[in-house]
């Protein structure tokens, strides 16, 4: 008995229904065996039925799929056998689940607590003050501020990475066998995700309960899990130990995930000797929602003081978490929103600050593209309209030439010329977003703003479209402004790095810049939390470990905005003066009170 | 912490609610100036209406002059929209007698018949269109689902004709008119309103049972409401505990929406039933072109939407603690 | 062309195919009916009112001894048309109004939009009544009437459409290339808008249907001689008593109608929300 495996699934087979009512399998031939207390990951990309699987082990398919065969055995108890009375038994008691997006998998009209001892109350394992006296002392487990009065709020005044520490709560109240994680920090900025991922190793596994954790970060899992088994397309490529599959990986697709995973670092071509006029120059931008006041600040401002250049055919990397601001800085340059203060100039010409104003040429020579290709591009077009229309706009091109043209683009961005009578619905999200970048070339733009291009993509997909980026950067010269939030694929492409947070700079500089510390206690955070493929990284990592005490912020307007996280604050400086813009000595400039000696080496 | 938060959150929701009563009156407002310039788009007036076609030039003269017809527009919506705030619309033309009174003899009819049937279509409604959800894609909700479909696009008449034909003539259960009196006792009164009351059920039912099922249903595929599933949460509980708090305010809206529908839109039903209600009221003032009492009317019902919506919002305020708790 | 409708008839499900054929029926009846009809629309033809089916009067007759057939068979062409015309009316004027509100910006959506909340704050019937008892009945007249009575309810589907879309990252980049309202309002909001102002038409139309039926019904709406199906109802309402075809016949003939409509908009792909 001692032998037998805590969990075991045998030749598992999900499948559904199709428009036409055929059905067909969307995973099969799934085995895979775990011991107690061992923790699972599934690996896969979009599509992949990681979660699919990861469902069936709470004998739960989501409407319109069906368990078709296999067995999926949990202690004692055979899932596939078990009705529905006896599944809802097991669920949010002997197996809990931790869901994707916390802040949609929280009921928003009920409170916190309520929600959390939910799971012991249907259960009838304890009374309503022993659980809620259990879930404080788990809020307290997990790190959470306010433990004693956090349950009493709902859904929508707390964050995402405190709702998805609330809801290991809620899986822990019942003290379960088997957790299963279903992407449980995708949702989350990467500083926040370290601060999860400690909570849920510290209190999650460490109780000996069984996990599965499904991901598709393979660094991520490389802190959290035992065994990988990796899964392509419903079926599994490779199963093996952790560091087995880290370290030797036997199949060419976990090669290709794991070189996908860290972007390749690219040459950036040498720049002229004497700078020329840069083509796009930025002078203390302030943008932001309401009313502008008297000294040119709006009521939510979302951008404050902001200058860059980017010089011809140059790449400027802009970096920051989510509300940061960094989709902002393209919207404004755009035109979409007129800033409260400051300059945008482009070949040293001022640009008129809204839409309106601006010159035909002046709009072709900026594009626009924007992160996700399903909403960039109007699904009610073809991929030729979508292409004429700036031929059409910018250039005047219709008819054949305009034909011949929209084939080069096709060409350029490698899609073969049968898709042009395509509807943006008939294609896949890679080829989506090679469309997109197709139109913004259409126009011949001298600078285009990519906002967050790779990352509604899989990591495959989306490095291949690094390629073509800076192939197309080679051959045809266009600066770029790369948006991201993602500190690893900046640091690999771009010549020139931004980070942004909460709307200033913190720190700007070449990229040679940003291999080697010192650097602004934010950058240091952001770097230090993107996690290492290799077991024990999130131990030794020092990053989010949280700031020490400092007495009272002063209301001066101008205070360093990352003082509530910064790990480096000193006490009677950073809470009363505003801090100053300063440069290191490799090249970089920071806004910090700290110099060089005092900011501590990555 | 806690408590400070609820106060302030309160303090918030009822800021809310009182721009939206605000704005209802402000609607209020303009409808009444719409109702009144529509009123005013009317070919010839009140006075060579009241005289006919044989009067002179003079005597319609005097009697506009009488009736204040000749003072400008503004003065004369204000002198009417004072008249309908203190209760007095004025003179029904053909009645001859104040609009209060006309409309205070069927008011109550009104009220009454909307009122007994909401007793019975909301409570059938939420059981139907909960019921149907709960089912979704199974037989029972396809079966539901093509019945209201149906139900809400038949007219009321032929629901009321196929009523008659089955229940006074065929099983002679009912009487084909709705007469009503006030010397009638209660169980005279309800057989008397049953045939008005069938009808009205049958399409304000459809109605409200297809929305609360959308409503419900807009829930049923949150992640939310897998989780509770996932939880553990019994079919019945997660409907009741998780799907309603969230679904309860366009549930409300929908209800509020129908039940407006109960009072302005029975004039079939009225009609064909003789039924002496306010709605029917208004279709003879239309007849006899009575303009005072067809814009009393027509007031009273816009008034009767807009607090059944102002109701609706309430509820959505109050449900929502976004709204109510920030 | 005809083979893709053809194909998408195919792929709808029964109640779909059955509210199809309905459709297509009375639009057939509307065009052609008049040239079916057994008896002139006006003649005396019967020696029995009321009468009930017969070989001669498929339908019976009516209160005046007229075939009930042949005066179904002109009066459909009424409710169809009048109801077809003041929904492409109130829809193209509604869409027209959104789309205007949705590029416009606040300035030009603030007061239009308050404008249509307060219309439809007024319940239809009530109004189209209000209109009837200040314009009258003619037939263009309640045309009209009926048009401006759902402009509001059209308006506010399609401005919710459109305002979310214009949000949408595709009309971002075009107002960023540079292009003008028109066409953000025509080549990128309007296509998008179809299916969903489609099925929001077929609702239109089954509102008006009753609305027109409902006036005419109560005398207010498509006067003698002329007649539409809710007229015919309301001439034989003196039949109801003995459960005369002559009234039975119009009002099953309205309901199928509108429920075809109902039902061929509920089976369609991604249909909008309504009522």
């Amino acid at each position: 008995m001692t032998d037998r495996p805590h969990i075991e699934v045998k030749d598992l087979c999900v499948t559904a229904r199709n428009a036409q009512g055929e059905t067909f399998p969307i995973v099969s031939g799934i085995d895979f065996a775990l011991k107690r207390g061992e923790v699972l990951a599934l690996i896969g990309e979009s599509g992949s039925g990681k979660t699919t699987i990861a469902l069936t082990l709470l004998g739960h398919a989501r409407p319109g799929a069906t368990i078709a065969g296999g067995s999926i055995r949990v202690g004692d108890a055979e899932l596939t056998r078990l009705d529905r009375t006896a599944l809802a038994q097991l669920r949010g008691n002997r197996i809990a689940y931790i869901a994707q997006s916390a802040a949609a998998a929280f009921n928003p009209s009920r409170t916190i607590m309520d929600q959390v001892v939910e799971p012991a109350l249907i259960h009838d394992l304890m009374p309503r003050d022993k659980a809620e006296a259990k879930a404080v002392e788990l809020f307290r487990a997990l790190a959470l501020p306010f433990p004693d009065t956090i349950g009493a709020r709902y859904p929508h005044q707390l964050s995402g990475g405190q709702l998805q520490r609330l809801m290991a709560a809620m899986a822990l109240i019942t003290d379960p066998e088997l957790i299963i994680l279903d992407e449980p920090t995708t949702a989350l900025d990467v500083t926040t995700q370290i601060e999860v991922l400690r909570a849920f190793k510290a209190v999650v596994l460490e109780r000996g309960a069984t996990a599965i954790y499904v991901s598709h970060d393979l660094a991520v899992v490389a802190q959290m899990a035992d065994q990988i088994v990796v899964l392509n397309q419903g079926r599994i490529r490779e199963a093996g130990a952790s560091a087995q599959i880290l370290h030797s990986p036997a199949d060419d697709y976990t090669r290709t995930l794991m070189a996908a995973a860290r972007p390749a670092m690219r040459p950036t071509p040498a720049r002229a000797a004497v700078p020329a006029a840069p083509l796009l120059e930025i002078r203390g931008l302030t943008a932001g929602y309401g009313k502008i006041d008297k000294a040119g600040r709006p009521r939510m401002p979302v951008l404050r003081d902001i200058n860059l250049t980017i010089e011809r055919g140059a790449t400027l990397g802009v970096i920051g978490e989510s509300g940061s601001g960094k989709s902002t800085i393209a919207r404004v340059i755009a035109g979409l929103l007129p800033p409260a203060s400051g300059q945008v100039l482009l070949d040293g010409e001022p640009l008129p600050p809204g839409l309106a104003g601006r010159s035909r040429d002046q709009f072709r020579r900026v594009q626009l593209v924007f992160q996700n290709a399903d909403t960039a591009l109007n699904p009610a077009h073809s991929v030729q309209q979508i292409l004429e229309r700036p031929l059409a706009f910018y250039h005047g091109l219709k008819g054949n030439a305009a034909h011949l043209r929209v084939m080069e683009l096709m060409d350029l961005i490698r899609l073969p010329a049968t898709l042009i009578d395509r509807n943006i619905g008939g294609l896949s999200g890679g080829q989506k977003q090679r469309v997109n970048l197709a139109r913004a070339l259409a126009a011949d733009p001298q600078l285009i703003l990519c906002d967050e291009v790779t990352s509604a993509l899989d990591t495959v997909v989306g490095a291949a479209i690094l390629d073509l980026m800076a192939e197309l950067r080679r051959e045809l010269g266009i600066a770029t402004m790369f948006i991201s939030h993602d500190i690893s694929t900046v640091k690999a492409i771009c010549d020139d790095i931004l980070v942004l947070y909460a709307g200033t700079m913190v720190e700007t500089g070449p990229r040679a810049a940003f291999q080697t510390a010192p650097f602004h206690p934010y950058t240091d955070l952001l770097i230090g939390s993107v996690p290492e493929m290799r077991a024990g990284w999130l131990e030794e990592s020092h990053a989010g470990r949280g700031p020490p005490p400092i007495g009272a912020a002063g209301d001066h307007p101008d205070l360093c905005r990352f003082l509530p996280r910064c790990p480096a604050r000193v006490d009677g400086l950073c809470n009363i003066t505003p801090p100053p813009r300063h440069p290191l000595a490799k090249g970089n400039r920071i806004l910090c009170h700290l110099g060089a000696e005092s900011l501590c080496p990555s | 912490m806690a408590g400070a938060a609820t106060f302030s959150g309160m303090k918030a929701a009822l800021i809310l609610i009182g721009k939206r009563f605000a704005s209802s009156l402000l609607t209020l407002l303009l409808v009444s100036m719409t109702i009144f310039v529509i009123a005013q788009l009317l070919p010839g007036d009140a006075a060579q209406e009241a005289l006919g076609q044989s009067a002179t030039a003079e005597q319609v003269a005097a009697l506009r002059h009488e009736m204040g017809l000749d003072r400008p527009a503004p003065v004369r919506y204000a002198s009417w929209l004072s008249g309908m705030v203190s209760g007095d619309p004025g003179q029904s033309l053909v009645a001859n007698m104040p609009v209060a009174e006309v409309i205070s003899s069927r008011l109550p009819n009104s009220l009454l018949l909307a009122a007994l049937t909401a007793l019975i279509a909301v409570p059938a409604a939420l059981a139907i269109g909960i019921g149907s959800a709960m089912n979704r894609g199974g037989r029972i909700d396809r079966a539901l689902n093509i019945t209201t479909l149906s139900m809400v696009a038949v007219p009321e008449f032929l629901v009321a004709t196929i009523a008659v034909l089955l229940f006074s003539v065929e099983l002679r259960w009912l009487p084909s008119i709705a007469l009503v009196s006030d010397e009638m006792s209660w169980g005279e009164y309800l057989r008397g309103v049953a045939m008005p009351i069938l009808t009205l059920s049958v399409v304000v039912i459809a109605q409200m049972a297809r929305m609360t099922r959308a409503a419900v249903i807009d829930q049923m595929d949150r992640p939310y409401v897998e989780m509770a599933v996932l939880k553990g949460v019994a079919p019945v509980q997660v409907v009741l505990k998780h799907i309603m708090p969230n679904a309860i305010a366009p549930i409300v809206n929908a209800m509020a929406l129908s039940l407006s529908y109960l009072l302005g839109g029975a004039v079939i039903v009225e009609t064909i039933f003789n039924y002496p209600g306010l709605a029917s009221l208004m279709v003879n003032a239309v007849t006899s072109r009575d303009m005072p009492l067809l814009q009393a009317c027509a007031m009273i019902f816009c008034a009767a939407y807009l607090i059944l919506m102002l109701i609706a919002d309430v509820t959505a305020i109050l449900a929502n603690p976004r709204l109510r708790a920030q | 062309m005809i083979a893709v409708s053809l194909q998408k008839a195919k792929a709808l499900p029964l109640s779909g195919k059955i509210g199809l054929m309905l459709v297509i029926f009375w639009l057939a009846i509307a065009l052609f009916g008049p040239m079916l009809a057994p008896y002139p629309v006006g003649a005396f033809v019967a020696y029995d009112v009321f009468d009930g089916y017969s070989a001669a009067h498929w339908l019976g007759s009516d209160y005046l001894g007229r075939d009930v057939l042949s005066r179904l068979l002109s009066g459909a062409r009424y409710t169809v048309g009048l109801a077809a015309a003041a929904a492409m009316l109130a829809s193209a004027t509604g869409t027209a109004l959104a789309l205007t509100a949705a590029v416009g910006g606040p300035r030009v959506d603030e007061p239009l939009s308050r404008f249509m909340d307060m219309l439809i704050s007024i319940p239809s019937k009530i109004f189209s009544l209000v209109l009837v008892a200040a314009f009258g009945s003619s037939l263009p007249l309640l045309l009209l009437i009926a048009a401006i009575t759902y402009v509001p309810g059209n308006y506010r589907i399609a401005r919710a459409l459109a305002v979310n879309l214009v949000q949408m990252d595709y009309v971002q980049v075009a107002k960023a290339r540079g292009e003008g309202r028109f066409h953000i309002a025509i080549a990128e909001v309007l296509p998008n808008m179809i299916h969903p102002l489609l099925a929001d038409f077929g609702l239109r139309f089954v509102f008006i249907v009753l609305l027109l039926s409902g006036l005419s019904f109560l005398g207010l709406g498509v006067q003698p001689p002329d007649a539409d199906l809710g007229s015919l109802v309301r001439e034989n309402i003196s039949g109801l008593g003995e459960g005369a075809l002559a009234i039975l016949a119009p009002a099953v003939a309205i309901a199928t109608l509108t429920v075809g409509v109902n039902l061929l908009i509920d089976a369609l792909p991604g249909r909008g929300k309504g009522r």
